[in-house]
């Protein structure tokens, strides 16, 4: 009887773990992107004095964060599309539905940031003359990048991990891959299990760990600037 | 007092788009889109399979899909002339997956329920299960008689605790969680004999030859057939065709060869597995 160790590397299974990542971390910066992005946006319209625009935006905020994530899933893959005759794929729907739930949460972390760049900052931008776009441009957003870097990476590693639940949907990610390659094994090598999610624990930190270290970089960098 | 109103006010609003959802709900569109006319000009039929349940449904270490659903899916395009689409799915995702049109066909393992026939379609079953008894080979039980007295082991969940809960036929129950559990407590003797799906049976005793399934076919059988969505005729005349065709030829005799008897050892023959 071998190790189970041995199942990792037999065949194109390492290959297709390493394969399995990539979809993970794709499904991850694509919608990390497009969502930080609006974020920022919807995090500046809600700075915004417009009683209306604050009840959609937070609706949209409370839904996204409210429900779960694999309730989410769900709804986009499979009930929607027997509603409304809209069919993506799995790898699409992943990506929207990360993106909205991004959007939402970083929408609260701009917001945040936002308002507690002090008051005076804001009253000397628009004694030096600065319009509305141009006050968030130069003077809030610069200020409140520092503010938001320790929350926004906390979210971007969140995502990351999250995209294990992507399974259910049928997306062929490193959790996946795994467990295909678990059971193909069962009866030959009943430890195989615990090496396959040993190497996933350690893929999923070699994903994470530059992120949490970058943020520790960013935040001494701050330090030092202040 | 404020804050709470609005609090409410928020959830209702919550509650309300979910609502939105559910009120679009009709009756999902008539699956024209899952027609054969369809798929043949589409070139792909989309096949639900499992990627993790061998020997039906699993990946190779080449990252090839392998086993006795994959064969059939695999004759399944070929006599349709089309390339076949797999979509791995889990057991709980089967009949969303075709609701939603995300797929054809689904070859899964799919055991035909009452429940599941009142929102899917079955075609022609394929295959057969029921529940097996195993034994010591020094003391087998053959006969449902010779239960009588004896202590029995089942799984809690399965179908074998469902039918023996109901009639225990003279022998004492003993239940356990896991499937590790159950077989432990007949290696170390707690029981005359364990009652579960004869197709786990297979596999288990040919791994532990000291033991046999004694009894193979215990109450009613249960059918492993092709799920289609409801409503898409074609499709499901198609396939109950070709389910028949393939019954004639000895597809499922070779199918069975090939993909079933490695794992289930010679206890077994394709007659136990297999629809005549």
């Amino acid at each position: 009887m071998h190790s189970g160790i041995s199942i990792l590397f037999a065949g194109q299974n390492f290959s297709r773990l390493l394969g399995g990542l990539w979809i993970s971390a794709k499904i991850s910066i694509v919608s990390l992107v497009i969502g930080i992005a609006l974020g920022i946006l919807l995090g500046a319209l809600r700075t915004v004095k417009n009683p209306i625009l604050r009840v959609i935006l937070r609706l949209y905020l409370e839904f996204f964060r409210i429900v779960p994530t694999v309730v989410l899933l769900f709804l986009f893959y499979y009930i929607l599309p027997k509603n409304f005759n809209v069919n993506l794929n799995a790898q699409a729907v992943a990506m929207l539905v990360f993106a909205l739930w991004v959007g939402a949460e970083m929408s609260d972390i701009v917001r945040g940031a936002l308002i507690s760049v002090p008051q005076h900052q804001c009253e000397a931008g628009i004694a030096i003359g600065l319009n509305g776009p141009q006050l968030f441009r130069y003077v809030l957003l610069p200020q409140a990048i520092g503010l938001m870097i320790p929350a926004t990476i906390n979210l971007m590693t969140r995502v990351i991990k999250t995209t294990s639940l992507l399974l259910l949907i049928s997306v062929m990610d490193v959790i996946n891959i795994g467990q295909q390659i678990i059971e193909a094994n069962r009866q030959t090598h009943p430890d195989g299990a615990f090496w396959v999610y040993g190497l996933i624990f350690i893929l999923y930190f070699l994903l994470c760990y530059p992120l949490s270290a970058w943020a520790r970089h960013l935040e001494r960098q701050q330090d030092n600037n202040a | 007092m404020k804050k709470h109103t609005r609090l409410i006010a928020a959830f209702l609003a919550v509650v309300t788009l979910f609502g939105l959802f559910a009120g679009f709900a009709q009756p999902a569109q008539a699956a024209e889109t899952t027609s054969v006319s369809a798929i043949k000009k589409r070139g792909t039929i989309k096949i639900a399979v499992f990627g993790d349940l061998p020997p039906y449904g699993w990946v190779d270490k080449n990252g090839k899909r392998q086993g006795y659903d994959i064969a059939l899916a695999k004759q399944v395009g070929k006599d349709l002339g089309v390339k076949v689409k797999y979509v791995q799915v889990n057991a709980d995702s089967r009949v969303d997956a075709l609701n939603s049109n995300k797929v054809d066909l689904v070859l899964a393992n799919f055991t035909v329920t009452p429940e599941r026939k009142q929102v899917i379609s079955f075609a022609k079953p394929y295959m057969k299960v029921s529940i097996g008894v195993i034994s010591p080979k020094s003391k087998p039980i053959t006969k449902v008689s010779q239960l009588k007295g004896k202590n029995l082991i089942v799984n809690k969940g399965t179908t074998a605790e469902q039918y023996f809960t109901k009639d225990s036929k003279g022998a004492t129950l003993q239940k356990y969680d896991s499937k590790t559990q159950q077989f432990n407590a007949l290696k170390n003797g707690r029981a005359a004999a364990l009652a579960d799906d004869n197709s786990y049976l297979y596999a288990w005793v040919k791994d532990n030859p000291k033991y046999t399934v004694g009894i193979k076919h215990l109450g009613p059988n249960q059918y492993i057939a092709p799920g289609i969505k409801k409503g898409n005729k074609s499709l499901l005349k198609w396939t109950n065709k070709e389910i028949t065709k393939l019954n004639n030829n000895g597809f499922f005799d070779k199918n069975y060869t090939n993909n079933l008897k490695p794992y289930f050892g010679s206890d077994v023959t394709a007659k136990d597995i297999v629809i005549k």
